[in-house]
């Protein structure tokens, strides 16, 4: 199953309106992904498993994908965490 | 006497008797349901109540306190549509046996001590939200009345171990002075909701809170975090007197709103309020407002089966015009397309409903809708200052088109011998780009225009504000949306007619120079934002506003544009603080300083 590993620089960590976005983005695809965080998994598309994850500012995370658009939902999902979710710089 | 200490919330003190807010306790009996299928189908429509109410409540929230308080219920909404809870649910059901209500409590809970268990304050509230969600389904399911918890019967602080936002909100807000609490932080909900009423809130008091009897005399002062049980009379004065200071001063600022907005320099404009129903036309009276910008009528609509009649409209309206007097009233004609469901209607689910068919474009397609609430308003505004306007005006045929179904109304009424208002004045909302660009066009047909900036955005910069990817782009400080303003106003004038806004820019006190300067006329905003507005408006001369806009206009970018706005924002007069009166003595060694919502929190 195709993976990626990422840190979240955002200051409030994967909660609030990053939690949101990063939740939007993975129902967008039909993959199953999971997001895992200090050996705790969570499915991306729940708002209250994400957020059950308690991943801070700085949190390592690995992510997987299963599904006929794995790697596009992972190329989305590194974006948006890349792009810091869209907040500017 | 006794000190309790815990965490100014929101600022004020009460003075009164302790409420303890019991909750209802639901208790949920573990039952078996074999008939797993009717117990899912269950839980589907009491999510599907739940949900109908928590929109009504975001909306109702939205428009009596403010954004940041509504968002809290939109939250609960996202976490009902939550797979997983919902996996959870279903797994419980199909495979265990258990009944829908046991299910729901059973998974929720499990979600939200995991949100507890992690220790941190944000994930508290989100905790908090989601038993408050799931509480709100097991009452539907069960038949509970929401109306049965038992709220104060006399003014009172109301004493709990927490509040949950649906707690708060439900509350008779006559009848509470303050809030006080044993959990909770300053980004609790019940410190956001107070902040929201301008009510004093004193959160995270602890378990000592246990001990303050029910009616026991309180002193809540939310500015330093201390509630005081069973006062001395020495105490008691103290706190009075610096009670009577804050009165004076909140007097003052309601009573200055009370006066017409009217600039330095001795010029007029109209601070109107954006209401949705008689409860809303009061509370914008109180606070100072001069008319009424925009009545949304889509209240009249919305969940019901059939058409409401013209004599239902008719009531609805006059009891709204009998509240406003002589002052202005502009009826907004229904608003409504797609994204809705009005069985009635023939509204179809569109790609595009915001593109498609709605508003205007509905009632001009169906005469037999359109003329019942024409006919209503028409009577409604029989000796009395009522105007129409219609909403998502995009070509000047629309408006020709209006204005003669108004005369069919008129003549039909004529004949009828029922009296109504003969020279309404007609208005339109400048919301799509095409209107404001054609502006001087529609001003030879329309009397008065309003700006609706929230569409007029979205339309103009082409993003939709509630997708958090594009959000970004909703700014009302871009160069774009600031020149298409200053158009429809220059038009307006050239016209001899005015103009108005009845978006959310409109009461932000960022653009309220800049809209001045750039020539505004009529201002309609949230009641509550009405005296800031009016206080900006009167510490600024028209000259003054006007350079001021000229300058901003040049730059380039809505950032640069925005940190314009705050600089100059900043060096008009601020009101006068609280005069100090000193109460150090009782608590300045625990006093902290209280939590302001700065603008990174709404963003939250």
């Amino acid at each position: 199953m195709p993976e990626i590993k990422v840190a979240i620089q955002a200051p409030v960590g994967l909660h609030a309106r990053p939690a949101s976005l990063f939740v939007q983005t993975a129902k967008r695809y039909k993959s199953d992904i999971r997001v895992i965080h200090d050996e705790r998994s969570a499915n991306a598309k729940s708002i209250l498993s994400v957020l059950g994850l308690g991943a801070g500012k700085g949190a390592e995370l690995t992510i997987q994908a299963g599904g006929d658009d794995a790697e596009d939902a992972l190329a989305a999902l590194r974006s948006l965490i890349s792009d810091n979710f869209g907040e500017p710089a | 006497m006794k000190h309790l200490r815990g965490i100014g919330a929101s600022p004020g003190i009460a003075i009164g008797p302790a409420f303890i807010f019991q909750k209802v306790e639901i208790r949920v009996e573990r039952r078996d349901a074999s008939n797993a299928a009717r117990e899912w189908a269950r839980i589907e429509e009491g999510l599907k109540a739940a949900v109908a109410q928590l929109e009504a409540l975001a909306r109702r929230v939205h428009g009596e306190i403010g954004s940041e308080q509504a968002a809290i219920f939109e939250a609960q909404l996202q976490m009902l549509d939550d797979p997983d809870l919902l996996d959870a649910v279903r797994h419980l059901i199909t495979d265990r046996h258990i009944s829908a209500e046991y299910a729901l409590q059973m998974a929720g809970e499990e979600f939200a001590q995991r949100l507890a268990d992690l220790d941190d304050e944000y994930l508290a509230a989100r905790a908090a939200d989601v038993r408050d969600a799931i509480a709100r389904v097991v009452r539907i399911l069960l038949g509970v009345d929401d109306s049965a918890m038992t709220g104060p019967t006399e003014p009172s602080v109301i004493v709990a171990a927490d509040l949950t936002p649906s707690d708060t909100a439900g509350l008779d807000r006559s009848k509470v002075l303050g809030f006080c609490t044993a959990s909770g932080g300053a980004t609790s909900h019940t410190a956001i909701l107070a902040r929201g009423l301008g009510l004093p809130a004193v959160v995270g008091a602890g378990e000592a809170i246990q001990s303050v009897p029910s009616r026991a005399d309180l002193i809540l002062d939310g500015d330093e975090g201390v509630v005081v049980v069973a006062p001395d009379d020495a105490t008691r004065r103290v706190y009075r007197d610096r009670q009577a200071h804050v009165a004076t001063r909140l007097a003052g600022a309601r009573a200055q709103a009370q006066s017409p907005a009217t600039t330095a320099d001795g010029h007029r404009v109209e601070v109107a309020a954006n209401i949705g129903d008689v409860a809303s036309a009061q509370a914008a009276l109180e606070w100072g407002a001069e008319g009424v910008g925009l009545l949304r009528t889509e209240f009249l609509f919305l969940e019901r089966a059939t058409l409401p009649t013209e004599e239902e409209q008719y009531a609805a309206y006059r009891a709204i015009t009998d509240v406003m007097g002589q002052r202005p009233l502009i009826i907004r004609t229904l608003d409504i397309g797609g994204d809705k469901q009005v069985p009635y209607l023939g509204l179809a689910q569109e790609l595009n409903p915001f593109l498609g068919w709605r508003a205007i474009r509905l009632c001009l397609a169906q005469p037999e809708v359109f003329q019942v609430q024409l006919r209503a308003i028409l009577r409604a505004g029989h000796e009395r200052n009522v105007r129409v306007m219609f909403p998502m005006i995009a070509d000047v045929e629309e408006v020709r088109r209006c204005k003669l179904m108004l005369r069919e109304a008129m003549a039909a009424l004529d004949r009828e011998q029922v009296p109504f208002a003969r020279d309404m004045s007609v208005g339109i909302m400048v919301e799509i780009p095409a209107a404001a660009v054609a502006a001087d066009i529609l001003a030879t047909e329309a009397d008065f225009f309003s700006i609706g900036t929230n569409d007029l955005i979205q339309y103009s910069m082409a993003c939709d504000r509630t997708n958090e990817r594009v959000s970004y782009l909703y700014q009302p400080f871009h160069p774009a949306i600031l020149r298409l303003i200053r158009q429809v106003i220059g038009a307006a004038h050239k016209a001899g007619k005015w103009v108005g806004m009845c978006g959310e820019m409109a009461g932000e006190p960022l653009a309220i120079p800049l809209l001045l300067g750039l020539g505004l006329d009529e201002f309609s905003m949230s009641p509550s934002a009405i005296p800031e507005a009016k206080r900006i408006i009167g510490s600024l001369s028209r000259d003054r506003a006007r350079k001021f806009a000229a300058r901003t206009m040049r730059l380039p970018t809505a950032a640069e544009i925005q940190t314009e706005a705050e600089r100059f924002l900043d060096t008009l007069a601020t009101p006068n603080d609280v005069p100090a009166v000193s109460v150090s003595a009782l608590s300045s060694k625990h006093g902290r300083s209280r939590p302001r919502p700065s603008a990174g929190d709404r963003k939250r």
